[in-house]
Parts: C-alpha cells; sequence; structure tokens
C-alpha cells in the first residue's frame, strides 16, 4: 500500500516532506482570505467591531489576545460556523480569493470544504477508525478520491502521525493519545483538501513535544495552505507565524477589536501600541 | 488428560497469586500490584460480631415483645446490625472509615437484595417451569390439546410473539429514531409539541391501546389478527422508543456535530454518518427497552390478535396466539396440567427475552472491540 517512499526513522523528515508536499501542492492552490470591517453578535450582545484582517497565501497568520476577546468568534466567522449557534449574526465582509463566502455565491458546506478546521479539544470520531477518521472528509461532503490509501498515508504524514499509526490504522480513533488525536484530527481536515485552514488553539491541550509536531506540521504546511491559528502562547505565535493579530476588548462589556496587525517580528519587537507592548511582554493588567 | 492436567496447574497459580502475601517476602511483594480491599479479616471479625450481638437482641425484642411476623425481626436485626457494626469499626479506627464502612455495607446490601428478589423469580419460574420444559413443547401447539391430554406447547405462542413484536420493531425503530432526530438535532419549530405527544403518550395505559385497536380496526370488519397486535405493541412501544433514543443523540458531544460540519457536511450526512453511529450503542439499548416492554404485554393483544390454541403463521388474518396470552388463558383455567403449561411458557417467555439481549449485546461488542471503545 505504501507507494511513498519514506524514511522511518524521520517523522516529517526530507524525502517524506517533498513527496508528500509535492502531491498536495498539485491539489491546493493557495489563496488570500480577507476580512473587512467585520462585527459579531451574540443575540443582542456585540461581540467584535470592525475587525480588518488580511491573511496572506503562503503565510501563518496567529491570533492572540486574552480570553474572551473574540479571537475564536472571529476565526469561526471564517468558515461560516459562527452561524451555527443561535442567536449570532455579523456584518461586514469575508473574502476568500475575491469572493465573499456570505454573498451567497458558495454554500456554507462549500466553504467549509475549501476553509478547514482543528478545534481546541482533538474530536475525532469515536465510531470510525483511525483511517476511516482521515477519510471522514471525504464521505461527509460527498467528495470522491481516486486512491484513498494514498490519501491516508499523504495525510498522516503531513499532520505528523503516520509513523506512529501505519501499522494500526484499523483500530480505533480514541485509542490514541490526546497529542496523537489532535495530529489525526489535522490529517483528518488536510485531507478534503482545504485552501485555508483555521486553528484554533490546537496546541493548548498537547505537551510540549507534541506541540512540537504539530508546529513543525504547520510550517510545512504554509507553502501550501494559508493558515490562521488562535494561541494563547505567545512563544508560539512567535515561532510559526508570519503575520501576527493582536485583539483586545478595550473596556469591559465592549467588543473585541484588532488593536493592531503586522509582521510578527515587528509586533513582537516594536509594536505601535503600548498595550500590545504590555501584552507580548506579559506585563498586561 | 493433559487438559486436566492443565487446569490443575491453573488453579495452583490462582491460588498463589491470590495469596501471595502467605508465599513471598516484603520485597518481592513490592514487585506485584498491591490488592486494597474495602473490607479486610478484620472488618469480617467486626461483621460476625454484630450479627450475632444484633440478631440476640432482635430475638429478646421478639420474645420480650411478643411479635409475630418475621419481618419485623429481620428489619431490626439489620437496623441494629448497621448500627452496631459502626460502632465496633469506630471504636477501632475513626468515624470517618466507619461511615465509609457502614454505607459500604448498607449499599452492598440492598444491591444484594434487589438481585436476590430477581434471582428468587428465577429460580421460582424454573423450578415451577422445567416440569414440561422437553423439545416437544416448543414444536407442538394446542389445536389437539385439552385439560384432560398430555403434550401440547408453545409453538403457536413464540411464532405469534415474535411476529407481532417483530412487525412492530420494524415499524417503530426507524419512526421513533427519526423522530428524535426531528426533535434533537433538527430542532424543528414542532419539538415541544412532539415531545409533549410523545410524554404523553408513554403514559398510556395498554389496555386502552388495546381498545384503539379493537375498535378503530378489530370491530370495524377486519377481525382479530397478528397485525393489529403488532399495531397495538407499537402504539406502546413508540414512546419508549423515541425517549430513550431522544436522550441517547443529547449526549453525544455538539464537537463531533462541530467538527463533522467543519469539514464540509451537510446536516443529513453528519446525521447518517456520525451523529447515529456513535449513538449505536445507545440506541440499541433503547430498541431493547421497546422490545421488553411489547414481548410481555398481554392486555393489548388479547384485544387485538385475541389467542389461538391452532398454529397460525400469517399474521394478516385470523387470530394469533402469543407467549404472554398463552400464559395468561391456561393459568386461569382450574386444570394443574394447564396451569404447569402455563408456567413453562412463562419460562420460555423469559429465557426468550434474556437471550435476545445477550445476542444484541453481543452483536454490539464485537462491533465495538476493534475500536477499542468501553462503552
Amino acid at each position: 500500500m505504501s507507494s511513498v517512499v519514506t524514511d522511518p526513522t524521520v517523522p516529517g523528515g526530507a524525502p517524506v516532506a517533498v513527496t508528500a508536499a509535492s502531491v498536495l501542492r498539485q491539489a491546493s492552490n493557495p489563496v488570500d482570505l480577507e476580512a473587512t470591517q467585520l462585527s459579531a453578535w451574540f443575540g443582542k450582545r456585540k461581540v467584535l467591531e470592525r475587525c480588518d484582517l488580511l491573511m496572506e497565501r503562503h503565510k501563518v497568520t496567529a491570533l492572540i489576545g486574552p480570553s474572551g476577546c473574540g479571537k475564536s468568534t472571529f476565526l469561526r466567522i471564517l468558515n461560516r460556523m459562527h452561524e451555527l449557534v443561535n442567536g449570532a449574526a455579523i456584518s461586514g465582509t469575508v473574502e476568500l480569493d475575491g469572493v465573499d463566502i456570505y454573498s451567497g455565491k458558495l454554500s456554507p458546506t462549500q466553504v467549509r470544504t475549501r476553509i478547514g478546521m482543528v478545534f481546541q479539544k482533538p474530536n475525532p470520531f469515536p465510531s470510525m477508525t483511525i483511517k476511516e477518521n482521515v477519510l471522514a472528509g471525504l464521505k461527509l461532503s460527498g467528495t470522491s478520491s481516486p486512491d484513498r490509501d494514498l490519501l491516508v498515508e499523504e495525510c498522516l504524514m503531513r499532520g505528523g502521525l503516520w509513523n506512529e499509526v501505519k501499522d494500526r490504522l484499523d483500530e480505533g480513533g480514541m485509542t490514541l493519545s490526546g497529542g496523537q488525536q489532535q495530529r489525526l484530527c489535522i490529517a483528518r481536515s488536510l485531507a478534503v483538501r482545504p485552501q485555508v485552514l483555521l486553528m484554533d488553539e490546537p496546541c493548548s491541550a498537547l505537551d510540549p513535544i507534541s506541540t512540537r509536531v504539530v508546529e513543525e506540521t504547520i510550517h510545512e504546511l504554509a507553502p501550501d495552505i494559508t493558515i490562521a491559528i488562535v494561541t494563547h502562547n505567545m512563544q508560539q505565535a512567535q515561532r510559526v507565524s508570519d503575520r501576527c493579530a493582536f485583539f483586545l476588548v478595550e473596556e469591559f462589556g465592549k467588543p473585541g477589536r484588532i488593536i493592531e496587525a503586522g509582521e510578527t517580528t515587528q509586533l513582537f519587537a516594536s509594536p505601535r501600541d503600548p498595550r500590545t507592548l504590555d501584552y507580548v511582554t506579559g506585563r498586561f493588567g | 488428560m493433559s487438559g486436566r492436567d492443565h487446569s490443575v496447574v491453573e488453579d495452583e497459580n490462582t491460588f498463589l497469586v491470590k495469596h501471595a502475601d502467605l508465599f513471598l517476602t516484603e520485597d518481592e511483594m513490592l514487585d506485584r500490584p498491591a490488592r486494597r480491599r474495602s473490607l479486610n479479616g478484620r472488618d469480617l471479625v467486626d461483621v460476625s460480631l454484630a450479627t450475632i450481638a444484633a440478631g440476640t437482641t432482635a430475638i429478646v425484642l421478639r420474645l420480650t415483645l411478643d411479635w409475630n411476623g418475621l419481618m419485623s425481626t429481620v428489619v431490626w436485626w439489620y437496623l441494629l446490625f448497621v448500627a452496631l457494626y459502626f460502632v465496633l469499626v469506630r471504636d477501632r479506627t475513626s468515624s470517618e472509615v466507619a461511615v465509609d464502612k457502614a454505607v459500604t455495607i448498607v449499599v452492598w446490601s440492598l444491591a444484594a437484595l434487589i438481585a436476590g428478589v430477581l434471582g428468587w423469580m428465577i429460580v421460582y419460574l424454573t423450578a415451577k417451569g422445567l416440569k414440561l420444559l422437553r423439545p416437544g413443547f416448543l414444536t407442538s401447539d394446542m389445536r389437539s390439546t385439552g385439560p384432560l391430554t398430555t403434550g401440547g406447547g408453545v409453538k403457536a405462542a413464540i411464532i405469534g410473539s415474535f411476529e407481532q413484536v417483530g412487525m412492530a420493531t420494524a415499524f417503530v425503530v426507524p419512526v421513533a429514531v427519526l423522530t428524535a432526530v426531528y426533535l434533537n438535532e433538527i430542532k424543528g419549530r414542532l419539538s415541544p409539541f412532539i415531545r409533549f405527544i410523545v410524554n404523553a403518550l408513554s403514559g398510556l395505559p395498554s389496555i386502552v391501546a388495546g381498545l384503539v385497536i379493537f375498535a378503530a380496526w378489530v370491530n370495524n370488519g377486519h377481525g382479530f389478527s397478528g397485525a393489529a397486535g403488532a399495531a397495538a405493541l407499537a402504539v406502546l412501544m413508540l414512546p419508549i422508543v423515541t425517549r430513550t433514543s431522544e436522550e441517547i443523540l443529547r449526549t453525544i458531544p455538539d464537537s463531533l456535530r462541530e467538527a463533522s460540519l467543519a469539514l464540509g457536511a451537510p446536516q443529513w450526512r453528519v446525521v447518517l454518518r456520525v451523529v447515529l453511529p456513535t449513538a449505536q450503542a445507545g440506541l440499541l439499548t433503547g430498541v431493547i427497552l421497546g422490545i421488553a416492554r411489547a414481548v410481555g404485554e398481554t392486555a393489548p393483544v388479547l384485544l387485538t390478535a385475541l389467542g389461538s390454541d391452532a398454529t397460525n403463521w400469517n399474521p394478516f388474518h385470523g387470530p394469533q396466539a402469543s407467549l404472554p396470552l398463552f400464559v395468561w388463558q391456561l393459568i386461569r383455567e382450574p386444570n394443574l396440567r394447564q396451569n404447569d403449561r402455563a408456567w413453562t411458557g412463562a419460562l420460555v417467555l423469559v429465557f426468550l427475552v434474556i437471550a435476545l439481549f445477550a445476542l444484541a449485546r453481543l452483536l454490539l461488542a464485537r462491533s465495538q472491540r476493534k475500536l477499542g471503545r468501553s462503552r
């Protein structure tokens, strides 16, 4: 079943990355994702106000800021998951490759197929094996793949999990450890070949070693997939992202806003706003 | 020969494991998993002392207060026993430990009481029913059997029960599961109304379900039939299976639905591919509960299928027997031979139900073992 040359001693090593990347690159063509004047409500409560952010192709954008400032809501608006909550509403536009995803040209399911998401807590499907979990997106979105075994191998490799699970693909997804489950979820979201991948604190439940593997995965994916990642870990934001946006609720009860956005190095070294400086240096509050 | 030798060796091994502390040094013990018991040897001494003291007191009370029944003595003995046991343990340890152990004893004894009642019923039923239980009892009907003849059996009743409950289940399971999906996944505007109807229906006395079918169908020119019985049973099963299915769907975490939607799935695929497969075990439990209710119902079947001595394979025409009906009709007769048949019929009914449950759990365990899930 293995048609890709692998080096078992180096997870995600050079030959693996080149082969898997080349296969994926054929299918995905990275695009910009741009939010303009985005506001969001839960019922009457406004949680985000006039956020502008460009998530450029080939780049990783990190969303940072204290809890409750609307980072996750912002992320969920980007693939139309926000509207699943009762009473949720938005205004503004989100353009995927120049097309507003809220304009009606694309259905929510089409949007979500092109813009994948990895959640904070790993959530593999308990009724499926590891292999079925990877292929779940195909079944669930009704798309077909010519070579499923190859796709499984490819996605698990890009998720940095292949070497650990290649001999137990038919075991349940829940038999894996927490870190492995999260990488399985990343592999699962890659299988539908998204152009954008949104990650909502993907490492918050993981140990440092699993975190490192996930971060390596993000690095490898960046050339092919536009990535936006929410993180509470300043070091992680610096390690994985090219660009960074700082969210903040300025006053209690007010909606969250983007205070500052720019190159990660610049934002961490010489932020324009004093509040950004306070937050990234840990002197917040 | 060799098999027997092997088992002897194994017995010795388990003996060694069980009593490792007798044969091993302290150092060797550290290499083995320690066995912690909530009740140890000292507790057994306390239990015995408390039993004897409480028993003596209860008997003295019985004699001095001139109690007649046995019940009051037993209840007083039990209460005194728990109190004495508590005091004995508290003397030796502390009141926290004593409360813990006393509650442990109470919980254990109540669980044992329930298991005991159930076990006693099964033993009693088996003792009564075993008398006539032989292969012929399962393969013959009551057409040419009367109070004065031997032979006869539950063939017609088994066929009837299977057909009626089977038809009812085949109708109820899809309807109930789809209703549960409507209530919990689609959350449509009619949900509160439907939930109210389902709850009201689950309180419906079974004789009423039978009466409705009797008036609307049987007495309306169509006559008694197994299908009419199945309809009455379906009315009884539907609310049970719907309610348990809805409860089960509610326990499926939203994170799984979100994960599916985020992969670009339309809602119907989320339900079909993720929610229902994840809920499989619970849904099966709901169906089993429904079947258990239906298979033991007598009144609605009496009014719709009527019962029959002859074997009737066709559930759509003519009266049909069923196991509870068989039991009910024969236990009423003033004839010991017929009564014995009723007891054996009841035994067959209970064991059919138990076998059905065991089979369902077995199939489920097999399908879940490969996924490494405990539930």
